[in-house]
């Protein structure tokens, strides 16, 4: 029996997030084992024309819920639209990107429709119409596979682990308009503002390189350093919890159990001695290296490349490197 | 002001996982269990706001009979008395959300305040499927969060920023690390802890549709290089980014 699959698509201050392509190929993918077609919904408040994309990725059909109300995020408004899309459409399954706000709504949508989810997935596979997810748990230290035997199944997708892609079949999603009535839910938390620090900044989560600085670090003034770096290569500063609990840099920074998961293309840890809690923050990294003078730090058990050193006179040196084979 | 935090009792971060036999969870034999770190900042912002504002913080924790460590912990921070839903079975998030609201529930709280996610499951769902089961706002994650009167004010992350977010209350919010610094029991507190009250209630049954099929240990990454000392390295380093890792 045909089922249909739904994704989210993420729209935030005018703009679809990169995150939502994720969300699509996967929802590509799962649309052929399950044999039926590929709705994408968007909730948001002057919503672009954006079927042109989607369609690349294989999507048949976008669901609009355009509405003043949506102008700002709030869970419960989005939750309740997404119910009611949901009831309309009858999927067999929804995926969404597990972003900040994925990971807010989703549940929020589940609950509303009396099912569980999958969360933070990293791999799945379907067979006989049932999705077998893997998602790490006990910060990565374990991995977990899973079924929903509820209907829908809903899964959240890790950023960045399935890459976006077009579809074989190019197609053209017609757009469809939700008619909400604003009735039906009462918002009672949502989005005042968003504060950016310092203009748009590449998050962690969203970043391909990530240099990271850890106790090795000794202040926060030696942080410029490395955002030089990142600068020269095309990264984003991380920080091991030791620097972020020492107020040498801000929590959002902050790579691990008790800060963020990232998945980057690569991952330099300077001064940074790999404890547990930090690896479960960084283990999805496609390539890590480790700068460390301790040729005992556990993190040169998991980095692909190490140099035992001074990170003070190994950065700078490294950063003229890579500058010179970027610029060839 | 009635305060309601609910806990839940993890193993410690330095555990060193070991599956059981049929590798459907863990053998926890050897492991050391604590208060899930996250619920410590969900405990601190409920006694913060009991001494702001004249209120009454109860603690609920669903989970096994040795789950009653993590609520004394919980009621050695200052938390005046608790109720402990029994059952020796692991839930997931719905069959979780679902025994919490009906104890919840009745108690009418102003504000129900939870951590971020459990250090083992790592699902993150309490904060939005409690709050929809409760019908009430909910926010999650949050690293700032003022409460006056009957609104109040929460900041959240989001990727390249953060979200300031007003709501209502009563509310259900769950606190992510930087909210605040959690305190240590004292001692006093510690021995005043076994004179408070802890309640046992019956876990609503467990629909348990989601099934775990296995636990596996993650894939070893394969044996990486030193690639050599100091900065003589960096120039070999580079050409195996580029030419080996193709990471640049």
């Amino acid at each position: 029996m045909s089922q249909n699959v739904l994704f989210f698509i993420e729209f935030r201050e005018g703009e679809i997030r990169n995150v939502s392509y994720e969300a699509a190929t996967v929802g590509n993918k799962l649309k052929s084992e399950f044999s039926g077609t590929l709705t994408g919904v968007v909730i948001g408040s002057e919503i672009p024309e954006l079927s042109a994309g989607f369609g690349k990725y294989g999507v048949d059909k976008i669901v609009k819920v355009d509405n003043a109300v949506f102008g700002n995020y709030s869970t419960e408004g989005y939750a309740e639209a997404f119910k009611q899309v949901v009831s309309n459409e009858n999927p067999g399954v929804v995926v969404f990107s597990a972003t900040a706000m994925g990971r807010d709504l989703a549940p929020r949508a589940a609950a509303k429709l009396n099912v569980d989810l999958l969360a933070d997935c990293t791999e799945f596979s379907v067979e006989d119409g049932v999705i077998t997810a893997k998602r790490p748990i006990l910060a990565g230290k374990t991995i977990m596979t899973v079924q929903s035997e509820y209907t829908p199944q809903i899964i959240t997708i890790r950023p960045k682990i399935f890459k976006s892609g077009f579809a074989e079949e190019e197609k053209s999603p017609e757009v469809e308009s939700f008619d909400f009535s604003t009735d039906s839910v009462s918002i009672r938390a949502r989005v005042k503002e968003i504060l950016r620090a310092g203009g748009k900044k590449l998050d962690l989560t969203e970043a391909d390189i990530i240099v990271s600085g850890g106790r090795g670090m000794k202040n926060p003034e030696n942080f410029t350093l490395l955002e030089e770096f990142a600068e020269a290569i095309g990264g984003v500063v991380g920080a091991s919890r030791a620097a972020v609990d020492a107020d040498w840099r801000p929590h959002s920074d902050q790579v691990g159990q008790t800060g963020k998961v990232v998945s980057p293309g690569l991952y330099i840890a300077c001064g940074i001695s790999g404890a547990i809690q930090h690896l479960a923050g960084m283990s999805s990294s496609k390539c890590v290296v480790a700068i460390n003078k301790d040729s005992e730090a556990p993190i040169f058990k998991i980095a692909d490349y190490g140099i035992v050193g001074d990170l003070f006179a190994v950065v700078p040196v490294l950063k003229e490197e890579l500058l010179k084979i970027l610029q060839k | 002001m009635n305060i309601v935090v609910c806990v839940k009792q993890v193993p410690d971060t330095e555990t060193r996982v070991k599956l059981n036999s049929d590798q459907t969870w863990l053998d926890e034999s050897g492991i050391t269990f604590i208060l899930n770190p996250y619920d410590e900042f969900a405990v601190e912002e409920a006694l913060k706001l009991k001494e702001a504002n004249d209120g009454e913080v109860t603690v609920i924790c669903l989970g096994p009979e040795r789950a009653q460590s993590a609520i004394r912990s919980a009621l050695a921070m200052g938390a005046d008395k608790a109720v402990h839903i029994a059952d020796e079975n692991l839930r997931m998030s719905i069959d979780t959300a679902k025994a919490l609201a009906e104890v919840v529930k009745p108690l009418n709280p102003d504000v129900v305040l939870l951590g971020k996610q459990s250090i083992d499951t790592d699902n993150a769902h309490m904060a939005s499927m409690l709050g929809e089961l409760l019908d009430l706002p909910s926010v999650s994650s949050v690293t700032k969060l003022e409460i006056s009167g009957n609104s109040g004010t929460a900041g959240r992350e989001i990727e390249g920023g953060q979200e300031v977010i007003g709501f209502s209350l009563p509310a259900v919010i769950s606190c992510h690390k930087g909210l605040n610094e959690p305190r240590y029991a004292s001692l006093k507190g510690i021995m005043m802890s076994k004179k408070k009250s802890v309640e046992s209630a019956e876990a609503v049954e467990a629909e348990n549709k989601v099934k775990i099929k296995k636990l596996e240990y993650p894939p070893s990454r394969p044996p990486g290089k030193i690639v050599g000392e100091g900065p003589e390295a960096a120039a070999e380093l580079a050409k195996l980014l580029r030419e080996e890792a193709k990471a640049i």
